[in-house]
């Protein structure tokens, strides 16, 4: 009797305890949310106002005058498009040796931990570096500068996603390979990337996701562009930069632009982040 | 050797070992009281062997039953195997024993109420012989004892050889004096049972072999049934001797 | 009594030791995992279009042993062979000895379903290609008859070109079976191939094995007595990287003649 009357207290006691964490637990998420939610809506609020055809086809005005952001939005995507051509597929060839040939090796771990640096390395920190290496020797500022600042942050992101996803390919799978006399490259090309495919392209668009919001290594590198400009080897226009000096800036018509070009990178990112969400839950599925 | 790891197994081995003695020592003191029966002219010990063979056959069932239980569910192998087939075997020798030992009693009512013949007087003496037979194979049993196993199997040549006696000496009296053929006759056929009995424990001691050592007892075992090919002739001397 | 023992001397003698060549010979082989010698100079035969058959409990050193016949330890580091194992009387076990060609003629087919990323005709299709140069039809020809061999066209024909993954895990180990014969190996590998099976599948893949070990030298490790009681001539019994009794299946699983065997067949430990 006793015993059950102890137990029952204790009993009680666990149950409030349990109601009080998962009151604070659901209070944190409310607040982390609705801050996610004001966010977007502000977003919304003061930048669908801007949103019109000539957004995309117009360039950047000068203070006063109507314009919209083509330029910035072409180059933008020309960055990204050449940070991704260059970062992923060393990334991936460089994850390809740290989970493939050398898995067992002990100068993996050490690539590991570097890559681990890079990957939290500040993005300013990489808009120095190429602006010392790049911009700083060719004397000017340039797209493909940018580009390359793009890239080097690109590259830990697909490093880290390939060798994880590769990772996570059963070794039977490997096995099973080699047991039917598949030479090593051969196993990798045609069972290993095909069993990681999914999380490998999901880290590509994670990382595309990353640098399309990036401002300060754009700042040393590609800095800006008032005018169309695909040369590579020119200041290239890019939306985080303009967003960034737009904002900054007294006149309302270009801060009215910034709310339009910051709205259009976080329905970009969050287009991305969705699609990679949906394709690794696929690949999840498939095992 | 080890305890299985399921212990329930062990159980049920135990068991089945346990059905098995209680099984012989049941049919050991059917087959005492069925000789008793012959020699006191006793038909009240005679009728109360007759009811105790339900017994055995009741404890034979259920033998059979323990078997195909633990074939069906243990999927004994080796020893085990061997062991829980040989149960079988031997509770079958056994029912069998119980048997004639019920078969030996029905006949002693006979045999009581006819004049008594002297070859009588050659029944307790095989009857203790195979008694001691039934004693060692269970004894045999219990201990996994293959070489005294093997002893009972070697010592069925003593009980063949004094049915074998007792053949020729019935045969004799029968021609001596016609009344003497019904006894006679039923006495020989309470000897042949009797010798049967010794054969059922013989065959109980070639499966306990088997138990033990995994082959059978190869040997050639001395047979001393000859009664088989004995033809007597009235007048002959062969009667005689 | 006499008439069990006869069975199984006939049975016995139906397979000699003189009358089947020895396809693999296993001598003084001993293995190692870094430092620790997962296996201890084991010698045994494996003979032609028989099936051997390994049990003892976990850790013994039975699938140690298999992936001693195909080499499959290299795929990882610190592992290393000493000894030899003959097959056909070449010592695969030379460094000489090209690991692809070598796995190309000793399939494998694992304890999981591993059935690649692909569709059903590209699984058997993909060893195929590393070693023959088939023209379309002679391919389609080959995955037919593979996977008929391996008891799976039926239900498979009408779906060749969805993935494999998409199978059941009965099927998906056929298709790996399948797979392993499309490359025509002489000899397979099974470890422990019905583990991750219901008892349906399992039934079919004995059946099969039975079937294959006309044309193939089978090894077999499994953690089930009982299968290695119904499927294999030759049994072999480890324990702690020992060989402890290797014999007839029957004589095994009967009368063995170690005690550790009697007692790992009998349930007593393990």
């Amino acid at each position: 009797m006793a015993t059950e009357l102890r137990n029952m207290r204790l009993y009680r006691r666990r149950s409030r305890r349990n109601a009080i964490y998962m009151g604070l637990s659901l209070a944190s998420a409310a607040i982390g949310l609705s801050w996610l939610a004001l966010i977007l809506g502000t977003l919304v609020i003061n930048g669908i106002s801007g949103l019109s055809l000539s957004v995309f086809t117009e360039m950047t005005p000068p203070p006063g005058g109507t314009g919209g952001l083509a330029n910035a939005i072409v180059g933008s995507l020309i960055m990204t498009g050449l940070a991704v051509l260059i970062g992923t597929p060393i990334g991936t060839l460089a994850g390809t040796y740290m989970a493939e040939y050398g898995r067992y090796d002990k100068l993996t771990p050490v690539i590991r931990f570097i890559n681990d640096i890079l990957l939290s390395a500040p993005s300013i920190v990489i808009g120095l570096f190429i602006y010392e290496i790049v911009v700083a020797r060719m004397g000017h500022f340039s797209g493909l500068a940018g580009a390359l600042a793009l890239a080097v942050i690109v590259l830990p992101v697909v490093v880290r996603t390939t060798e994880d996803m590769l990772l996570l390919v059963p070794n039977t799978l490997r096995e099973a390979a080699a047991a039917l006399g598949t030479p090593t490259w051969y196993i990798i090309a045609k069972v290993a990337y095909r069993a990681a495919r999914a999380g490998i392209i999901t880290g590509v668009l994670l990382a595309v996701a990353r640098i399309t919001g990036e401002t300060a290594p754009l700042l040393f590198t590609a800095l800006n562009n008032q005018f169309w400009s695909a040369d590579l080897l020119a200041p290239m226009p890019s939306l985080p930069v303009v967003i960034f000096q737009f904002a900054l800036s007294p006149y309302e018509n270009w801060r009215d632009l910034a709310w339009t070009g910051a709205l259009l990178i976080t329905f970009a990112v969050l287009t991305l982040s969705v699609l990679a969400r949906v394709l690794s839950s696929k690949s999840g599925g498939e095992r | 050797m080890a305890d299985h790891t399921v212990k329930s197994y062990d159980d049920e081995l135990k068991n089945l070992h346990e059905d098995i003695l209680r099984m012989g020592g049941i049919a050991e003191a059917q087959f005492a009281s069925a000789i008793q029966a012959v020699t006191k002219r006793d038909p009240d010990i005679a009728a109360l062997t007759v009811k105790g063979d339900v017994k055995l056959d009741e404890l034979n069932n259920i033998v059979d039953q323990r078997v195909v239980r633990m074939l069906a569910l243990r999927q004994p192998m080796a020893s085990d195997l061997r062991e829980i087939i040989s149960s079988l075997k031997i509770a079958a020798d056994v029912e069998r024993m119980g048997d004639y030992a019920a078969n030996i009693a029905k006949r002693s009512i006979a045999i009581a109420e006819m004049r008594p013949v002297k070859p009588l007087a050659s029944i307790p003496r095989m009857g203790r012989l195979v008694q001691h037979l039934i004693k060692d194979v269970l004894d045999a049993y219990n201990e996994r004892n293959a070489e005294k196993a093997k002893q009972v199997w070697l010592r069925d040549e003593e009980v063949d050889d004094a049915y074998n006696a007792l053949f020729r000496e019935t045969l004799t009296y029968m021609m001596e004096d016609p009344r003497n053929i019904t006894p006679c006759t039923h006495l020989l056929f309470v000897a042949k049972n009797i010798e049967r009995v010794g054969d059922h424990a013989t065959n109980i001691a070639e499966t306990i072999y088997f138990i033990v050592h995994g082959q059978t007892l190869n040997e050639n075992r001395p047979k001393g049934d000859s009664s088989s090919f004995l033809v007597v002739n009235p007048g002959d001397d062969a009667a005689k001797a | 009594m006499s008439m069990m023992a006869n069975t199984l001397g006939a049975a016995s003698a139906q397979r000699t030791n003189e009358d089947t060549p020895e396809k693999i010979s296993v001598r003084d082989l001993s293995f190692f995992y870094g430092e620790s010698k997962a296996l201890k100079n084991i010698s045994l035969p494996l003979y032609e279009r028989t099936v051997t058959a390994f049990i003892g409990p976990s850790g013994c050193g039975k699938s140690t042993l298999l992936r001693c016949l195909n080499r499959m330890y290299e795929l990882y580091p610190k592992q290393r062979a000493e000894g030899e194992v003959l097959m056909d009387g070449e010592n695969i076990l030379n460094p000489k000895q090209d690991l692809n060609l070598l796995r190309a003629k000793v399939g494998m087919v694992f304890q999981k379903p591993t059935p690649f990323p692909m569709t059903i005709y590209d699984n058997i299709a993909f060893g195929v290609k590393l070693y023959e140069n088939l023209s379309r039809a002679e391919m389609n020809e080959r995955v037919e008859s593979s996977l008929r061999r391996a008891a799976l066209w039926d239900e498979v024909k009408d779906k060749l070109n969805t993935s494999g993954l998409g199978l059941s895990g009965g099927q998906q180990q056929r298709l790996c079976i399948a797979r392993t014969i499309a490359v025509r190996p002489d000899v397979i590998l099974f470890d422990e191939p019905c583990s991750a099976l219901d008892p349906i599948s399992t039934s079919k893949i004995e059946e099969l094995i039975d079937e294959l070990k006309d044309q193939y030298t089978i090894a077999i490790v499994t953690h089930n007595m009982q299968q290695a009681a119904r499927v294999s001539e030759f049994t072999a019994f480890m324990y702690l990287g020992e060989l402890i009794e290797y014999d007839r299946t029957e004589k095994i699983f009967t009368t063995p003649s170690v005690k550790k065997t009697e007692e790992y067949v009998t349930g007593r430990f393990g």
